[in-house]
């Protein structure tokens, strides 16, 4: 892939021992694909195509397998969202238990459609299927906290305390 | 009733070894270390232990097809992929109690001679990811990971933890193995089972979390005990979960084959309708069970019980379902779903589940006719059992369901060209 050594994307120093460590945990550098996707996302902030380009070229992949596995997955960012993504299960049973009430009161308070990113850059949110929490309904997960039994004013609490 | 599979939810730092062991932990596999592998899978078999992700297929039996003898390594895969909607069992267990897990990984490495287990968690489960890695950390430096497990000559074992990114799909076995080598998540032909071929070509045998879980028990009070604990052919105490509109939503500790009834309203468990509200349907099992009417509660909790009344017990995820919640509108939420985590390779599932959500759409906003009925109907039946994998099924299932159960509720949204109930 010649594309790649163009790019000015690199790994930090940290990134690269959790990419080292990775690649201990597989007999082939593919199937270390999924995490280090993750790692490039942190590394990023999402998933752009020099991105995905820099994870071929760190495994040794076509670019076309990167970008088939980084599609086909939902918690891969393609375009950059908020500081912090709220995630909002609408699925069965949170459907009926006030998870699209959550949602209307996150886009009421965020004035963004679900998938926009606030003006500020401080917030997106989603729709998301089953985040097996349905004991605890209605919940939402953000910066891989779930908070759940949500009231409007937990939302609104819980909005105030992210910077 | 004495929590076994549970106990330790309660228990303070029973997330570390410490603790863990202080509780008796790792002692069920020095006990393994004494005996030979045909003795466990022997108690394994004795003990009706099934899977516990959905199939309900008699574990002991599971793991005979895997071959004696190979020239290349054997893996176990934990299926740690929760995502059936109304389950939420296994993420309870790797974050309270991630060393039960890892104890039975060890147990079933010892017994089929395995190389290596790979904890495939979902991604959103960030949580039990980490006590999984921090506990996994504590086992090396215990020599209970590694090369040589205590003194052991030959038993050299590995536990990895593998963090899926968000795909339902990948809960099917040979999905989760593709997931694994660092593919799109879809499903393959099969036969060769896993079994066979599975993880990087090997040998492979893929359990559920709870199912594994469940070996430290079993050594430690032997098969014929965990039977009893359960009911006829389903071995042990379950983990059971209740969410919807009930007073007390959340994952119990029962016998397997306890009444549907008594689990919904009893206060040991779901505590009985919130609010004053009157129960109108249950999904016994997870969201790709079929539902059960109001009066059909009198049944055991377990895989053949419900099969006999025409669903499944699937996952143990028990869905409460209202009177004043459209029904229509959960069936279409349910084909949405479905339609969302269709991996697109088949036909049948990735426009039949589609097709299924639109006709459901029309029907709930007053726009249908009464042969869109038979139209859905048709559609499943030609979604179900004409793909590689259940996803389709298990959209067709709980469709056809509800049609059967609950057709006046579809028929009065022809009848009246909209839907009496508030937008959600």
């Amino acid at each position: 892939m010649t594309s790649s050594a163009t790019t000015e994307l690199a790994f930090s120093s940290a990134t690269e021992k959790a990419f080292a460590a990775t690649l201990a945990k597989y007999p082939n550098p593919r199937a270390a694909l999924l995490p280090t996707l993750r790692l490039a996302q942190e590394e990023f902030g999402y998933l752009s195509v020099e991105a995905m380009e820099y994870v071929a070229s760190r495994l040794d992949l076509p670019p076309s397998k990167v970008f088939q596995v980084a599609t086909f997955y939902t918690m891969f960012f393609k375009r950059p969202h908020g500081r912090h993504h709220l995630e909002v299960c609408t699925s069965v049973p949170c459907c009926m238990m006030g998870g699209y009430e959550v949602l209307r009161h996150l886009r009421d308070r965020l004035g963004v459609e679900p998938g926009d990113v606030t003006p500020d850059g401080r917030f997106s949110y989603a729709e998301a299927e089953c985040l097996a929490g349905c004991g605890h309904a209605p919940l939402l997960q953000v910066n891989s906290e779930y908070h759940e039994f949500l009231t409007p004013e937990k939302i609104d609490a819980l909005l105030d305390s992210l910077e | 009733m004495e929590r076994i599979l549970s106990a330790n939810w309660t228990v303070s730092g029973a997330h570390t070894r410490p603790v863990y062991e202080q509780r008796g932990g790792y002692q069920s596999l020095r006990k393994a270390l004494s005996m030979d592998g045909a003795a466990i899978i022997d108690e394994v078999k004795r003990s009706n232990l099934r899977g516990r992700g959905g199939a309900g297929f008699p574990t002991g039996i599971k793991w005979g097809f895997l071959p004696r003898e190979s020239d290349v390594p054997k893996y176990l895969a934990i299926n740690a992929d929760e995502g059936e909607p109304g389950t939420f069992k296994d993420r309870f267990i790797m974050e309270l109690d991630p060393h039960r897990l890892l104890e039975g990984c060890l147990i079933a490495g010892w017994t089929l001679g395995l190389r290596a287990a790979y904890i495939y968690i979902r991604g959103e489960m960030k949580l039990g990811a980490q006590r999984l890695d921090a506990a996994i950390d504590e086992l090396y430096a215990a020599n209970l990971l590694g090369k040589r497990i205590l003194g052991r000559d030959g038993f050299d074992f590995d536990i990895y933890v593998h963090r899926g990114a968000g795909a339902y799909v990948c809960g099917e076995e040979t999905a989760m193995i593709e997931s694994l080598e660092g593919k799109a998540g879809q499903p393959r032909l099969k036969p060769p089972f896993p079994a066979v071929v599975g993880l990087f070509g090997c040998p492979t045998v893929v359990n559920n979390v709870e199912t594994i879980a469940c070996l430290p028990t079993i050594l430690e009070r032997g098969g014929d005990w965990f039977a009893a604990a359960g009911s006829d052919k389903n071995g042990g105490p379950k983990l059971v979960q209740i969410s919807g509109a009930v007073r007390r939503p959340g994952c119990y500790e029962a016998p397997s084959g306890v009444s549907l009834r008594d689990f919904i309203f009893s206060d040991e468990y779901g505590g009985g309708m919130r609010d004053g509200r009157k129960l109108k349907a249950v999904i016994p099992g997870g969201s790709s069970c079929p539902p059960l009417s109001a009066d059909e509660l009198d049944v055991g909790m377990d895989f053949d019980q419900m099969r006999e009344k025409g669903t499944m017990f699937g996952t143990g995820g028990v869905i409460v379902i209202p009177d004043d919640v459209c029904l229509v509108r959960m069936a279409a939420r349910t084909a949405h779903f479905y339609h969302h985590e269709s991996c697109g390779q088949c036909t049948p599932c990735r426009e039949g589940t589609g097709w299924v959500a639109k006709i459901l759409d029309a029907i709930e906003a007053g726009h249908a006719k009464r042969e869109d009925l038979d139209l859905l109907l048709e559609i499943c039946d030609n979604v179900e059992g004409n793909t590689i994998c259940p996803l389709g099924d298990a959209m067709a299932m709980p469709i056809r369901g509800y049609l059967k159960k609950f057709r006046a509720d579809f028929e009065e949204h022809i009848a009246h060209g909209a839907c009496r109930f508030p937008a959600w």
